[in-house]
């Protein structure tokens, strides 16, 4: 067992972990922070993207000693006083979603995306989206939800 | 999928690092970006009994100029290998190329360094190293050694460093004044490159001076076209190019797999030489 | 009565569905966690076929965290058989079908051993402790060396991998054959697909020990269906079963099952006394979920050299993996009836032969059985038109049924009520700007461009609205089709939907609020919809093959007439008045001729809650169910349009633009109508160029993670323009036709039609899907003979 203690969406936890455990199944068994779902094995599919001290990464290829001392913010931790941020409005607005499953992949992912390039164009858009499929959209209302959010989107 | 349990070490210096390497024998894995390491300890493909986790070494990380050399920490993220301006101003072959690996998400945890040693014919990054005429910088408990990037890739999966070694940094001769492309050609843009093209090209007087050619994926280790690029050396208009292309699958053994025949690899090899070296020299 | 005002149908509502999933307050099943909670792991074959000598758990059971663990043989008889509701044919050979195997594994991902632990780290540890002895068989890969002679039998007690054999006809095939100009033949291939929906399976069952009632929640699309043949499967009483769907994340079909880890994890928590759950990876999913399509269809067609088509005949094997599922044998006759798709014939015969395989089973994808049918039609068409020189929208105007002629019979027995294909395909080729695009690739081919132009039509039907309980009994599937809505006043005025079908993604929540808003005249925002749990809905079908909006949300709109009807009744006591002389408008029921005499239906509910004055003999309620078992189907339309550019060099095939008209009836909400139509274009290109299950020589999945199965991502598809003709369908009040599945039907034949338009200078007529770079370039390449087609012009007397 390791002893962690990690900062998640505003507050501090201090496990011991085993080594192995992977950081999605710490944020989801452990801290039953389940808003971050999994969807695969090999790190393609993205259902699993969350911050890690201000940058988008795959919490299933993150070992949660891995972030230990850090700072982790997941879709869960967004929205403040019920007030959802831009690009949550805009994936509403934009019907994009549908099953729902790898949106909090894919707005954790467009966040990343609008901080490295605020005003994308649709094709930078698509390629930042490429590490996070979804299977109902064929992504159009997701790539339009992002250019939308891009105007006014303010990451914390 | 869950890994098999292992026991876990942060050293925060390299020659802590060293140290446990060398104290765990062959059982011992480096965990450095882990974006390939930990998929296959999930699939359980790979079960090390020690994981040694570079991630806490402040000096295996980031970008610095000696001479007329690019010096780059084995744990700068991809990245931050994309954004930096050293990077980009001398190295632009490199940075290009690392735009295309995986996604943005793997791009922040992933390492050049790390990527290297897993030495993959399949990623993009060998074959770039190969035709930079890259140094990589191993730390053992016998010392620091320097291995050019030639003989670095030894076979499939495997590199020149010993179980105990450790991949510092790697050693970029600056590049200035080259023309570069990286040419990947992958089935979805997720995808590993069925093949890979790095080409950096010197413009001598209204031709080709020198052309470097490096194969992703077209053998057990990335390659250089050493054929083709010295057809190339001369070539001055895009007949001549597509025609020295022709020998770029020379001394190749492209694989069979479920992407794509021997056959057809070797094909693209030859047209994806063509061109990147005719966008790499201006032609295209 | 009067008209009530419709504010809702048709309006680009947001979605209700939203708020909890774009903020992680979801409830996906393996998010529920309850005290004493164990985890459930599955040891699979990993090989394609092999006895099994020894299954031993005594290791796994000795390492610490370890509950229990199991082999087939120790739970064989208190599982049962999985189910298969649907033999299509008489002497079909349903195999017995262990939930884990018992004396030999069928498929590589087959379960053979259990292990129950504290969590699932312990769980997937204590599966490399169990020891399994296989005495490895030889196995039959692929459909047609299954039926060879001397081929390996994937069930050696039923003597053939042949499943069954089921044809129908109508007209004289062969006279028209006679009379024809030019019969083309096809042999086409419908590639294995691994339908991938974003959330893996996950099962969780709470035991109330006492009474002996459970709880099984699970990632399904079905809870009805499941919760009926979890009783019949397992003998627990169907009324000691409650089966709850929470969030579902997508299904296309994959979730249309009752699923072996369903049954085990119901037992084993039975057994155990304890709470269990039981996720899937996604490795694991690739071979233990249910595959899709995996066909070979040969297709003939008569026509004449004016491109009249006389008739038509298809000959399907169709792979069903080594055990039926729930309707694998009913798949590919689904289709059945869809080849003729829009075009007039005087003949058509049809045939089809399943066959078991080792691999994994075969059963519903987004579709199944109609996007086969739609891809072979519109393939042969084009190649028709290429045949006879003619474009293929020509031909296809030639031959398809004019709108004046609706209601039209088909010549495979389906009676059409509405459409329109003039309409869309007008209204697509203008958008496409298709003169200009083939006047390009014209001139590409002039300058023997590297780069080719290609455009691909498809013009499709489908039939929706799964399904007419007597159409389903006809072709000897165990089940109805009819659905359920419950409608609910409460007291304050507020109103509860209670729908049989069972969402998961697609925004049944928002769409029936729509309808029922519509019909009561209460706001949209006053209105709840709950689904997917077996005690809340006691009646339902479900939701699968496009039927929710044009069964269940039909159900709604009758079960909300219901309710006005009843309301009025209440209102007319209430204001001294004859039904017969109120008006019903937006909510308010007025006294015709003195509006001041009102009663809002709120406010009758309330009169209905106190039920102080109500009708003589009156029941206190005005709430009102309505089951409904439609007469027919549906039959949406439309006209798909694809630009592809084609590299030659390379193989690489780029999609420069889709154009797609659709007639789905009428809209309940344009956005979800839209983004149905994005996410089915966008599956059905996957597999026109991407996707693929491949199996090596040993029958080992060698796709077994999303690192080698190539879902495509945002960067690898184009933007879809999008419109829509609107011609109501004839069969229902709302006029809706589905939706669900249109894009992916369409879609497929659309990109391929382009690619081998692009080569055909090359020679080419045909591509195997995927139409990966390779198989393209090696078409160019090779020219007529190096595609998989055989071309047959038989010139008839």
């Amino acid at each position: 067992m390791t002893h962690i203690s990690l900062k998640v969406d505003g507050t501090t936890y201090e496990d011991d972990v085993e080594p192995r455990l992977l950081l999605i199944h710490y944020l989801r068994d452990r801290l039953g922070l389940t808003g971050t779902p999994i969807g695969c094995d090999t790190s393609n599919c993205g259902t699993c993207t969350v911050e890690l001290d201000g940058t988008a990464v795959k919490s299933c290829t993150v070992l949660a000693v891995q972030a230990d001392g850090s700072e982790v913010t997941t879709v869960q931790g967004l929205a403040h006083d019920g007030e959802w941020t831009a690009l949550q409005r805009a994936f509403h607005e934009r019907h994009a979603l549908q099953c729902g499953y790898c949106t909090p992949g894919m707005i954790m992912a467009a966040r990343d995306l609008l901080r490295e390039h605020p005003h994308p164009t649709p094709d930078e858009v698509r390629h930042g989206l490429e590490g996070n499929l979804c299977r109902c959209t064929g992504y159009q209302n997701i790539v339009q939800a992002v250019l939308d959010a891009s105007e006014e989107e303010v990451t914390a | 999928m869950i890994p098999a349990a292992f026991e876990y070490a942060r050293p925060s210096s390299v020659d802590e690092a060293v140290r446990m390497l060398a104290d765990a024998g062959e059982d011992a894995k480096v965990l450095a970006g882990g974006q390939s390491l930990l998929p296959l300890m999930r699939l359980r493909l790979a079960f090390p009994e020690l994981v040694v986790d570079v991630n806490r070494i402040p000096e295996l990380r980031g970008v610095r100029e000696d001479g007329d050399t690019l010096v780059i920490g084995a744990m700068t993220t991809h990245h931050d290998v994309i954004a930096d301006p050293l990077v980009r101003r001398h190295a632009g072959l490199l940075a290009a190329a690392t735009s295309t690996v995986a996604d943005p998400a793997v791009r922040h945890r992933g390492t050049f360094g790390g990527s290297l040693a897993h030495a993959d014919p399949a990623g993009d990054l060998p074959a770039v190293v190969l035709v930079m005429n890259a140094e990589l910088v191993a730390q053992g408990p016998r010392g620091r050694r320097t291995i050019p990037a030639r003989e670095f890739f030894v076979d499939y999966l495997q590199s020149a460093l010993e179980p105990d070694e450790l991949l510092v940094e790697v050693r970029i001769p600056k590049a200035d004044g080259w023309g570069f492309r990286y040419e990947k050609f992958h089935r979805v843009a997720q995808a590993w490159p069925i093949v890979g093209v790095a080409a950096l090209v010197r413009r001598g007087d209204g031709h080709i001076a020198e052309a470097r050619v490096g194969l992703t994926n077209m053998g057990t280790t990335p390659l250089r076209a050493a054929a083709a690029e010295e057809a190339l050396s001369g070539a001055g208009d895009p007949e001549a190019v597509a025609q020295a292309a022709q020998e770029a699958t020379q001394g190749t053994r492209p694989a069979q797999d479920s992407s794509a025949s021997p056959e057809y690899r070797a094909h693209l090899a030859r047209v994806l030489t063509k061109r990147a070296v005719l966008a790499a020299a201006g032609m295209g | 009565m009067s008209e009530t005002v419709e504010r809702e149908v048709g309006r680009a509502r947001y979605r209700k569905e939203d708020a909890h999933l774009i903020t992680g307050q979801t409830n996906w099943t393996d998010n529920i966690s309850v005290n004493g909670l164990l985890h459930l792991a599955i040891l699979r074959s990993p090989m394609a076929h092999a006895r099994i000598d020894r299954v031993d758990v005594s290791a796994a059971l000795q390492r610490p965290g370890v509950i229990a663990a199991f082999s087939g043989r120790d739970v064989a008889e208190a599982m049962g058989s999985l189910p298969c509701a649907w033999p299509v044919a008489e002497g079909t050979v349903v195999p017995d079908h262990p939930p884990i195997a018992v004396d030999e594994v069928r498929y590589a991902g087959d379960p053979v051993a259990v292990v129950v632990a504290r969590d699932r780290y312990t769980a997937a540890d204590a599966l490399e402790a169990v020891e399994v002895d296989y005495t490895p068989l030889p196995a039959a890969l692929d459909i047609e060396g299954a039926l060879a002679e001397g081929s390996p039998l994937v069930h050696s007690d039923k003597g053939t991998n042949r499943c069954y054999d089921y044809r129908t006809s109508d007209g004289d095939y062969a006279a028209a054959k006679a009379r024809a100009d030019v019969v083309l033949t096809r042999r086409y291939h419908q590639q294995r697909l691994i339908p991938t929906a974003m959330e893996p399976r996950a099962v969780v069952v709470t035991p109330l020990a006492a009474s002996g009632d459970f709880t099984l929640y699970s990632s399904t699309q079905v809870p009805h269906v499941l919760r009926v043949l979890l009783a019949v499967t397992t003998g627990i009483p169907e009324n000691k079963i409650r089966v709850v769907a929470p969030d579902v994340g997508g299904g296309f079909g994959s979730k249309l099952q009752v699923y072996g880890e369903e049954v085990i994890t119901l037992v084993l928590a039975k057994r155990l006394g304890r709470p269990l759950k039981w996720t899937e990876s996604r490795s694991e999913a690739n071979v233990a979920t249910h595959h899709g399509r995996s066909q070979v269809q040969d297709i003939e067609i008569a026509a004449r050299l004016d491109g009249t088509v006389l008739g038509l005949k298809v000959s399907l094997l169709a792979d069903m993996g080594a055990y039926l599922m729930l309707l694998s044998p009913g798949i590919p006759i689904l289709g059945a009836s869809m080849y003729p798709a829009i075009y007039k014939m005087g003949a058509y015969e049809f045939s089809c032969t399943g066959v078991f395989t080792n691999r994994t089973p075969i059963d519903a994808y987004r579709g199944a059985g109609r996007p086969e049918a739609t891809y072979a039609i519109e393939r042969i068409i084009d190649d028709l038109a290429a045949e006879l020189g003619m474009d293929p929208v020509d031909l296809r105007r030639h031959n398809w049924i004019r709108h004046e002629e609706f209601p039209y019979t088909t010549i495979a027995g389906l009676t059409y009520d509405s459409g329109n294909y003039e309409a869309a395909t007008d209204r697509a080729l203008a958008l496409f700007d298709y003169d200009k695009l083939r006047a390009e690739q014209a001139d590409r081919v002039d300058h023997a461009d590297t780069v080719r132009l290609g455009i691909g039509v498809s013009t499709y039907t489908e039939m929706c609205g799964l399904a007419p309980s007597r159409w389903l009994g006809e072709m000897n599937y165990a089940a109805g089709g009819w659905e359920a809505a419950n409608i609910r006043v409460l007291p304050t005025g507020k109103v509860e939907i209670i729908t049989g079908t069972s969402p998961h993604g697609q925004g049944h929540v928002t769409s029936w609020s729509q309808i029922a808003a519509d019909v009561l005249g209460v706001p949209f925002d006053d209105i709840e919809v709950m689904h997917g749990d077996t005690v809340l809905a006691t009646h339902g079908m479900d939701t699968y093959g496009s039927r929710s909006v044009v069964i269940g949300g039909v159900a709604v709109h009758e079960a909300a007439r219901k309710v006005v009807d009843k309301a009025r009744k209440v209102a007319a006591h209430l204001l001294e008045a004859n039904e017969a002389d109120l008006d019903f408008a937006d909510g308010v029921f007025s006294v015709k001729g003195s509006p001041e005499a009102r009663r809002t239906i709120q406010e009758v509910a309330f009169a209905t809650f106190s039920s102080h004055d109500l009708p003589d003999g009156m029941e206190p309620t005005i709430n009102a169910e309505h089951v409904l078992d439609p007469d027919t189907f549906s039959f949406p339309h439309g006209t798909h349009l694809c630009a592809v550019e084609v590299d030659t060099e390379t193989g690489a095939v780029h999609i420069r633009s889709y154009v797609c008209v659709d007639d789905v009836g009428k809209v309940i909400n344009p956005v979800i109508v839209e983004g149905q139509l994005h996410g089915g274009i966008a599956q059905g290109i996957a597999q026109a160029l991407y996707e693929e299950a491949v199996y090596d020589e040993e029958g080992n999945l060698v796709t077994g993670t999303l690192a080698d199965y190539l879902v495509p991502g945002a960067p690898d598809l184009p933007e879809f323009v999008t419109d829509r003709t609107e011609t109501p369908a004839t069969s229902n009040p709302l006029g809706v036709k589905g939706v669900g599945e249109t894009g992916t039907i369409a879609s497929t034949p659309a990109v391929v039609n382009a690619v081998v338009d692009a080569l055909r200078p090359f020679g080419v007529q045909d591509i195997r899907m995927p139409c990966t770079p390779e198989r393209v370039w090696q078409a160019v390449r090779s020219g007529p003979s190096g595609s998989s087609a055989q071309s047959g012009k038989e010139a008839s007397a």
